[in-house]
């Protein structure tokens, strides 16, 4: 088999994060947090949604409490990609603890993007780790220069994502349970965004995988996980 | 913001993380709890695809708006339905709402 195209994927994913980590650098900055504390956000919370929400909050005037709550709030779907992704992710319990850090909207999105179950590893990894360095190097760019490149938003870049992400689903998409749970997914997200706090409508679009199963039964085996790839880890 | 909040948000986002792919993801085994992980993605991706494409920030608090986003997507969609690789699709949605943009 040829290299799988992931990792140039992941890059290019990696540059467009920094555009919105360059733009998360001067926000924060600019909404009060140190150069160091912005820095810290994005190595030790990394999970892009959660950071904006809460400086934004701090930003408008809001107290610490709103801020951690609403970060958290938008925080808690990277619990559930952790659940999918757990019996892909080898390798011992200080290694997966690691790896945990890295699962966001990107990197499971590069994973699931993958024909072959056996590269959904590599694409969380690649995708994670590319994201990962591009945010907080963008970030860091952000925060001391105190001004970014430009509005992102004047190139497309917020449409790029949606799109990206509807790309690396598609492998899902091929199977009757895969189309209903990313139908009544979108549906539940949409009809939740005017009704619920920012973050909840994405938890409650987990409900369509719910759906999904019991409405048309489960996906084919192909992409139901063998047992657990435990020979020949670190 | 303080250090205290932030390392409270850090612990929280990690521990969902942890939480996922230690914890639950290890415990629930057998047929149902594998379909619906394999179901998740799809659903949540789809889930944050709408956010992304639908929601604004408002004065009011967040709603929906059709905008030159949506454009885009729709252009993406119709790029992966093609059968367009990733790069290709990520270009043509940030190319269409762009110039949607820019014409507007």
């Amino acid at each position: 088999m040829s290299r799988p195209s992931y990792i140039r994927d992941s890059v290019i994913m990696g540059i467009a994060v920094g555009f919105f980590g360059m733009g998360f650098g001067v926000l924060s900055v600019s909404s009060g947090l140190s150069v160091a504390q912005t820095c810290a956000m994005s190595l030790l919370v990394f999970t892009g949604a959660s950071q904006f929400a809460a400086v934004s909050v701090i930003g408008s005037g809001g107290d610490p409490i709103s801020a951690v709550g609403s970060g958290l709030l938008l925080a808690a779907r990277n619990g559930l990609y952790g659940i999918s992704l757990a019996r892909h992710l080898t390798g011992s319990w200080l290694r997966r603890s690691a790896v945990a850090q890295l699962v966001i909207d990107e990197s499971t999105a590069m994973g699931m993007g993958q024909e072959d179950p056996a590269d959904i590893e590599g694409g969380v990894l690649a995708g994670g780790i590319s994201v990962f360095l591009f945010w907080n190097l963008a970030t860091l760019i952000g925060a001391v220069a105190g001004s970014s490149i430009g509005d992102p938003n004047v190139f497309g870049l917020d449409a790029a994502f949606p799109a990206g992400f509807i790309s690396l689903a598609a492998p899902a998409l091929r199977h009757r349970p895969g189309q209903v749970a990313a139908a009544t997914g979108a549906i539940i997200g949409t009809v939740a965004i005017p009704l619920t706090p920012p973050g909840l409508p994405i938890l409650l679009s987990a409900l369509g995988a719910v759906i999904a199963l019991l409405i048309v039964g489960p996906p084919p085996a192909q992409l139901s996980p063998q047992p657990n790839p435990e020979v020949g880890a670190e | 913001m303080s250090w205290g909040a932030i390392a409270l948000l850090a612990a929280g986002a990690y521990g969902f993380k942890l939480a996922g792919v230690m914890g639950l993801g290890r415990l629930l085994t057998g047929t149902w709890a594998t379909a619906i992980g394999a179901l998740l993605p799809p659903a949540l991706l789809f889930g944050l695809v709408a956010v992304q494409t639908l929601a604004i920030d408002t004065e009011e608090g967040v709603r929906l708006a059709i905008d030159a986003r949506l454009a885009g997507v729709a252009a993406g969609a119709i790029a992966v339905w093609r059968g367009i690789p990733f790069v290709g699709v990520v270009v043509t949605a940030a190319v269409v709402t762009g110039g949607v943009r820019a014409l507007g």
